[in-house]
Order: C-alpha cells, then structure tokens, then sequence
C-alpha cells in the first residue's frame, strides 16, 4: 500500500460516515426504502464474496460458498425455531458450525488444486442442496418458514440491540446490522491479509512446494484461511435466512456461487475491498437492468463479456492503469 | 439386472461424448468451459428446429447442431479466450469469461427458443424386447451412434496430423511451439471440435429426453464430476469417468429406490472420498 497512514484512516472514516449517516440520511430523503432491502442484500451477499476472496489468497478457486451460506442459514433457522434460541447467539454458532464442517472437508480437498479444487466445490455446492432436500430436520423442499425476527439484545440489563420485530423501520435494522457486520468482517480481512499470516499465505499462492519447503506449514494455513472463508459464509447466510424469515434449499444454488467467485474476480482478486465492489456492482447492475424485462440476462452477461475483455484484472485493476501512466 | 447394465451403458456413452469436448477444451486450453451445458442445450435445439420444425432428415440436423457449435466455439476461441488469457495477470480469469460466456449462451437460448421443453419425433420406432431387456430402438441407434463418435474422436487424436498437434499442445505447450506447432490455430481446432461433440450429443439426446432451456447448467455440472473422476485433460479419463457416473447413476436409481431421491447424493459423497485418495482422478495428470 502505498498511501501513508492519515490518508487511510480519513478513507476509512470517509466510508463508515458514508454507509451508516450518509447512506440512511439519502434513503429517507428521497423516500426509496426499497434500496436498503438492496443494499442490505449487497452488504451480505460481498460479506460472502470475502470469504470466496480469502480462499482465493491462498490460490483456490472456491464454487463452494453457496453450500456454507446455505449451512449458516439452516443451521440459525433450527436454532431458532426448534430449540427456541434467540436469535443472536445463533449467528456465532451458525459460523463456527461452518468452520468446522469446512476444516472436516477441506482436510481432504484441500489438496487440490487449480480446476479439480474449483470443480469439487462446486459439486459441494450440490450437495448442500441436495442434503438440505433429504435430511429429515431441514423439513425437505418446503423448507423453514416464517422464522421470528430477531429479539432483543441485552448485556447486564443495558439493551444493546433493540427487538426487531417492535422497531418502526426493520429494514433499517437489517441495514445497519449487515453493514456492521460487512465493516467487522472486511476489518477482520484486512487485518489477516496484512500480518504475518496473510504474507505466508500470499506465499501459498504463488508457489506451495517452494513455501512448504522454507519450513512454512501449509496445510495448517490452508485450513485457517478456508475456516475463516466458511465462518464469512456460514454468518451471512444465517443473516440472511434472518432477514428473508425462510430458508429453503434453493436459497442458495450453484448461480450464488459461481456468483460469490464472479464478484471476487470483478473487483479484482490483489484487492481486499475487491469483492465489496464487486458485489455493489454486479448486484446494482442485475437491479438495474430489470427494465430491460426479458433482454436481461443477455445484456448482464453481454456486459460481463465486455468487461473482461477490457478490464481482465477486475475493476480496481483501474487504479493501476491511472497509475502507470501518471 | 440386464436392464440396468444395459441403461447403464447407454448412459455411459452419451455422458462420455459430453466429457469429450470438455475434456479437449480443458487439456488444450487450461479453461474450464463453464457454458459447455449451454452448448449441449443449443445443439438440441438447432437438431429440434431443423429436424422437428422443418421436417429435414436427422443426419442433417445432426450436421447443422455439430457445424453451428464448432463455428461459435472457434469464434469464442479466437475473440474472447485468447484476448483474455493474454490480457489477464491470473490464469483463472478464463473462468469469469465462461461463467459469463454460459449466461450469455443461457439468455440466447432462452430468447430464441423459449421456456418450453422441446421433443421431436421417433427416429426409429420400435422397442427392443429380449433376454430380460427392454430397450427402445431409437435408444440402441443414439447409443451406438455415441459410442461410433467416441471411437472416431479416439482415433483421430491418436492418427491424425490435427490430433497430435493437439496431443502435443496437451502435453506441453511451449515445447510444442517450439517444434513448430501453430498454437493458436490448433488451440481454436480444439475448441471448435470439443464444442462440436457438445452440439452433437445435444443433437443426438433432444431424439431421446428432449430439451428445455434450464438443463444447461445441470449438465454442465455432470460433466465436471465425469472429468473429476477420470481426471481432467485426458482423453481415456473422460471416456472412463462418462461411463463410470452412467452406470452408477443407473445402478443408484434401482439401488437406492426405496430411500428416496438420493442417487446423486451417493455419487457426491463417494467422489469426495474418492478424490481425497487420489486427488487427480483415475488417469490425470498432477495438478491440472
């Protein structure tokens, strides 16, 4: 990086002053609710992204984030209405569950690679959908219904977070937790990314049998950096089944994965906000192009095409090119 | 259990033509054709329209879906995959472009052809009823036709000027570039050829199950797990891996019938297990 120290932390506060005052304060101006529905589904949805990007660090194509979105979900869904959990400790558990089913399975596919790595997750991806449709506890393809809003939080009597369900405006709620989460989430990311782990596992990318060979542990970095991918997945799609009161095995398919890997390549995979905007971007422009009625999916994907061809290295490759020539 | 092993290789045989070209494309290219689905879906309806619309022979059809896929494969080849891979820092930037390349192929043939799921007529009327087999006619002829097309695909990799430079190229790029093999032009070959083998299969399969819009990306998905299970880039793996996943699939539906709705769910599981022992497939080469 090469901005000095002052600049990043005005950055910073630029873009918490802008998501959680500037954003709200424009929507209640100008009347248009709807968009923290959208907004809130881009905070969640590049929440799941990062964890993609993560993977994407280390060198592995992950298709897969759609299994532990869909997990998450499940698993705070359950939670919440068979054994009568509040909602907010089972964010925590909905992740660490994920973790923990990613380290059991990523013990053995991480040590693939290139396309086998991508194809197995995509598979996963499947498989998810297809256990969530054959498991007995996730009630088949009828799924899990009208899920109660989250209640409200309190730590020694102080309410930290109010009920949902008494609030005048949920969606507002559901903006600011996701975003709060989103800003935790990509902290925490940044944080990884620039210690002493994240180097080790830039090293991973570029070359394992040369790292491993200096005395770095790789499997071990392997499996954090997919742990932490799958916590970020397993969160945002418990949020998710929060927000939408229903998780079926639809909620997320392969399309939502192989979305969470295109968001990560259009921001840019050397980025970590990459996959933020690249969500912002894909998503606003899906919402979009929804005037175009049935030429929708044509001129999306026209687009993407496009994009590629000008901009393979993701759009915050821009930044470069100015640089370059400046 | 006749019946089932003949299923089975019935099944085997169109699934391997599938993992064919995306096998060639894969081993030629390093990219993971994504839209390959798609093509299958857009070689059955080019065989409906020109076969069930305009009431020409099959073998015709049958040309149409194989010319019209090679000719958009080479252009896919030639414009966006080869201005991406030089472009791009990341080999893996290949896979946005065929992600993109497989919406796109879906929103054509969502428009041109609708929503609707497309038959044809028989080719051949009949059942085949015999030694505890029941096997409809037309089903045997797409068979064999399938498993012919294998055997000539096999054979012209292994005799022909075309397929070694594709063998070559395969093998190690840069070496064969320096023996003098026009890389580029044979890498759009393959890809005109594995995108071929998808219009055709399509082509062969709209006689059989029909075709509708949306199976674009289950078969893809099928094609990767037969490409995982004989390993990526090579051809006997693909031929392998295609018969392998038709016979279990054939095997898991009778099997597993009383449990309900989990013969793919099986086949998963036994591929990740499968994988995490021999991570590069049967017949793959390390690390793809």
């Amino acid at each position: 990086m090469t901005l000095n120290r002052n600049t990043r932390i005005a950055a910073v506060a630029a873009f918490l002053a802008i998501v959680f005052i500037a954003v709200p304060a424009a929507i209640s101006a100008s009347g248009r609710f709807d968009l923290y529905y959208t907004l809130t589904s881009v905070a969640l949805l590049s929440i799941a992204s990062a964890g993609v990007w993560l993977t994407f660090y280390i060198g592995r194509i992950n298709i897969g984030q759609g299994a532990y979105a869909l997990a998450g979900g499940y698993v705070s869904a359950i939670l919440v209405m068979n054994h009568g959990w509040p909602f907010w400790p089972t964010l925590p558990v909905a992740g660490l569950f994920c973790a923990a089913a990613s380290v059991l399975i990523g013990l053995p596919i991480l040590r693939l690679r290139g396309v086998y790595f991508a194809m197995v997750t995509l598979t996963l991806t499947e498989v998810a959908r297809l256990l969530a449709l054959a498991l007995p506890v996730t009630n088949g393809a009828k799924g899990i219904v009208s899920i109660p809003l989250p209640g409200a939080l309190s730590v020694f009597g102080v309410t930290l977070i109010p009920d949902f369900a008494t609030l005048q405006n949920s969606r507002l709620a559901f903006y600011l937790l996701a975003v709060t989460v989103m800003v935790v989430c990509f902290a925490v990311m940044y944080r990884l990314v620039n210690s002493r782990i994240g180097r080790l596992c830039q090293s991973l990318q570029q070359n394992e049998e040369l790292a491993s060979s200096i005395g770095v542990n790789i499997a071990y970095l392997r499996i954090i950096a997919y742990a932490v991918s799958s916590f970020f997945g397993g969160v945002s799609g418990a949020i998710f089944a929060a927000i939408s009161q229903s998780i079926y095995p639809s909620s997320f398919t392969v399309t939502d994965s192989v979305n969470f890997m295109l968001n990560c390549f259009l921001g840019g995979l050397g980025y970590v906000f990459g996959p933020m905007l690249g969500t912002l971007v894909l998503y606003f422009g899906w919402d979009l192009l929804f005037q175009t009625g049935q030429f929708q999916l044509l001129i999306y994907s026209g687009l993407m095409i496009v994009l590629m061809l000008v901009l393979p290295n993701g759009l915050l490759s821009l930044s470069e090119v100015g640089r370059k020539k400046g | 259990m006749e019946q089932v092993i003949a299923n089975g290789l019935y099944l085997g045989a169109q699934y391997a033509l599938i993992a064919l070209g995306l096998t060639l494309i894969f081993a030629l290219m390093n990219v993971l054709n994504f839209a390959h689905g798609q093509m299958y879906v857009l070689g059955g309806f080019i065989t409906y329209t020109v076969y069930g619309q305009l009431g020409l022979p099959f073998v015709v059809a049958l040309l149409a879906s194989g010319v019209t896929l090679a000719v958009i494969g080479a252009l896919m080849e030639k414009f966006l995959f080869r201005t991406v891979i030089r472009r791009s820092h990341r080999e893996e930037s290949t896979m946005l472009l065929a992600a993109a390349t497989a919406f796109f192929f879906d929103a054509v043939i969502l428009l041109l052809f609708g929503e609707k799921q497309r038959g044809v007529p028989k080719i051949v009327k009949g059942v085949f009823n015999d030694a505890g087999i029941i096997m409809p006619y037309d089903r045997i002829v797409v068979g064999v036709l399938a498993i012919l097309f294998i055997a000539a695909f096999v054979l012209y990799m292994q005799y022909s000027r075309v397929g070694r430079a594709m063998r070559a190229l395969a093998q190690d790029r840069v070496a064969a570039q320096l023996m003098g093999v026009r890389v580029d032009r044979y890498s759009m070959i393959g890809f005109a050829m594995g995108a071929m083998l998808a219009g055709v299969v399509g082509g062969l399969l709209v006689t059989i199950t029909g075709v509708n819009s949306g199976i674009g990306g289950p078969i893809s998905i099928k094609a990767f797990l037969m490409v995982m299970i004989g390993g990526a880039g090579v051809v006997g793996g693909a031929i392998a891996g295609g018969f392998i996943l038709g016979m279990m699939e054939s095997v898991g539906l009778t099997a597993l019938r009383e449990y309900g709705d989990i013969t793919y769910l099986v086949i998963f599981a036994a591929l990740m297990v499968f994988l995490s022992i021999r991570p590069n497939g049967l017949m793959g080469k390390p690390w793809g």
